[in-house]
């Protein structure tokens, strides 16, 4: 079974009134592959990470996740799944601490009831420190153990960017969505940044979907990528290859 | 079992042993005068439910204006289950407040049930209406006394609602920090400060705005039997929505998710109409403009600054006298 692709898209596609924002995409990608998805503005490349993680629902296709489909199930069946992701426009949880939006990730890991935690018996007190643990170690990953206490909207912006890709990997995901990652990030930062995304899918096997605008960062550490345009897929394949296609660089170019 | 004693807690506990012993002292010894010794009794119902409300205005973020529902449904079941137990006061007195509580608890794992699509004015509107519509029923349920409501619920003296009403407030309060500091409790933060992401993440968001109404109410249920027993009796004229936007009054102005804040603003609330008798008729005219100022003041980013710089200042001087005093040591 394991040749069986960790994501399987066939034919998914929306249309938002007329609109075919996302329309008959089909993509594969392998166990511990990391993958890109990139296209000029408006291409649909957010759609797509929206439809996979069940914000919205497909009007046409399916997808699987490591041989589950999981097509028409909603956000939170979605992430049980396996499925985490980060957004473009950046959501944390802006009041609480660094740390808590980690552990807030960790919640469904943990299984002490209402009850538990109220009277703070033995296996609430096992689990918080299980998750302190667990927590400040995947902060560390993302060189955040530092900023634990912090007001997560009190970070600069690139440590938020971190800490949301920290919190995804909380919830134990089998495939990781990162909708641009270093939007807005210098180019030390950036690099920086790629450098954590590799770490990861070494140290925790990771399977990686990733959304970027830049074509040299792609090209740096995808070894596939598919290339969206006007919701339909332009290219597809070994990234060296797809953006040498003329195709590709006359829609990034404009025409 | 393990229990984790640290400096804050036993901090805590000492405090709170403190503060009951000098108002039992001020009772017994009748250096409270008795207009004032009722007032104490009144502030730890309203304590709870600012306590309560809260919790789905504070950490949820829901707009609820319909508290004064599950008071009533509270103060109703524990009254009506005291009255015709004819138990000792002291354990009808508990078996009520559990009572209570728990159809408070059942009412509102339903309402809420109810309400799980709506959010923002909406959410506001149809609380409200459920207040309306409880005290409405609660009217025509034989058994129940009509308009007219349930009399002769067993009394506390003074000293005794006092040690309940304290030890009611000091049971919620440990709920509520346990709670908010629980796995749960961090959830419904994070579904306040981002639903989206909130779901990203494998939270159940229905799951949870029903858990948080359900533990809220069955606090506001708890202090809706001690108002029963405080007062000895309960009509539905006791429970219009004017209760709700108090108790929102004091969550409000005490901050949204602090729970130190609500205690204080209830306090100040409750005690300060009786403390200036005169201006008592003015009660909701200063509550609206209190609640509107602070709305407005708590929605400009220019104020927020302000607020926190002077807290950032605050802090700073308290850490210059602490500097100080270590360096004195
Ligand atoms: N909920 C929606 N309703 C209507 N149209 C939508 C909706 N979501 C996205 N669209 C449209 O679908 C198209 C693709 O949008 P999408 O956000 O996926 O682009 P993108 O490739 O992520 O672009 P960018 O690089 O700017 O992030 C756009 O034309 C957008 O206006
Ligand atoms: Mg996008």
């Amino acid at each position: 079974m394991s040749n069986t692709p960790m994501l399987k898209v066939e034919n998914l596609g929306i249309t938002f009134g007329g609109l075919k924002a996302v329309d008959n995409l089909s993509l594969s990608i392998e166990k511990r592959e990391l993958y890109g998805l990139i296209g000029p503005n408006g291409a649909g490349k957010t759609t797509v990470f929206n439809l996979l993680t069940g914000v919205y629902k497909p009007t046409t296709g399916t997808f699987c996740l490591d041989g589950e489909e999981l097509t028409g199930k909603n956000s939170v069946e979605i992430n049980r799944r396996g499925i985490a992701r980060t957004f473009q426009n950046i959501r944390l949880f802006g009041q609480m601490s660094v740390l808590d939006n980690v552990k807030v990730g960790l919640s469904n890991s943990a299984h002490y009831n209402v009850f538990e935690g109220i009277l703070r018996l033995p296996r609430y007190h096992r689990e918080e420190t299980e998750m302190n643990e667990r927590a400040m170690s995947l902060l560390s990953v993302f060189g955040l153990d530092g900023e634990y206490a912090y007001k997560a909207s009190n970070l600069p912006y690139g440590k938020q960017r971190k800490l949301e890709i920290a919190r995804a990997m909380a919830t134990s995901p089998k495939l990781l969505l990162l909708d641009e990652p270093a939007a807005g990030m210098n180019p030390n930062e950036t690099a920086e940044l790629m450098e954590t995304i590799r770490f990861v899918r070494e140290k925790f096997d990771m399977t990686i979907l990733l959304i970027e605008h830049d074509m040299k960062l792609v090209s740096g550490i995808c070894e596939n990528v598919t290339v969206l345009n006007f919701g339909t897929v332009l290219a597809s394949g070994k990234t060296d290859k797809v953006l040498d296609n003329p195709k590709v660089i006359t829609a990034y170019l404009g025409e | 079992m393990k229990i984790k004693f640290n400096r804050k807690m036993i901090g805590s506990v000492i405090a709170a042993i403190a503060i009951y012993a000098v108002i039992a002292i001020l009772i017994l010894t009748g250096i409270l005068p008795r207009s004032m010794q009722s007032l104490v009794v009144k502030i730890s119902y309203y304590v709870v439910l600012a306590l309560s409300l809260n919790l789905i205005v504070g950490f949820l973020g829901d707009l609820s204006l319909g508290h004064a529902a599950f008071y009533a449904v509270g103060a109703y079941a524990g009254c009506a289950f005291a009255l015709y137990s004819g138990l000792p006061l002291i354990p009808n007195f508990i078996i009520s407040l559990l009572i209570g509580g728990i159809s408070a608890a059942i009412i509102g794992f339903l309402i809420s049930c109810a309400i799980l699509k709506l959010r923002g004015d909406y959410l506001a509107i149809v609380t409200l209406a459920f207040g309306e519509f409880i005290r409405s029923i609660v009217k025509i349920i034989p058994g129940l006394g009509g308009t007219k409501g349930l009399t002769g619920v067993p009394s506390f003296d003074r000293f005794e609602g006092f040690t309940f009403g304290y030890a009611v407030v000091i049971i919620v309060i440990i709920i509520l920090c346990n709670f908010t500091n629980s796995r749960h409790g961090r959830t419904i933060t994070a579904i306040r400060d981002n639903a989206i992401a909130a779901e990203s993440v494998g939270i159940n968001i229905k799951r949870y705005k029903v858990l948080v109404f359900t533990v809220s109410s069955f606090m506001a249920g708890m202090a809706g039997v001690l108002f029963g027993f405080y007062k000895t009796s309960v009509e539905p004229a006791d429970f219009t929505y004017n209760v709700s936007i108090e108790v929102l009054v004091m969550v409000v102005l005490g901050g949204m998710g602090s729970l130190k804040g609500s205690v204080i603003a209830a306090i100040i609330i409750v005690a300060l109409p009786e403390l200036l008798r005169e201006a008592a008729a003015y009660r909701m005219l200063i509550y609206a403009i209190a609640l509107i100022t602070m709305m407005m003041l708590n929605s400009s980013p220019k104020f927020a600054a302000l607020k926190a710089k002077a807290l950032d200042r605050l802090y700073s001087v308290r850490e210059s006298i602490t500097a100080v005093f270590k360096r004195a040591k």
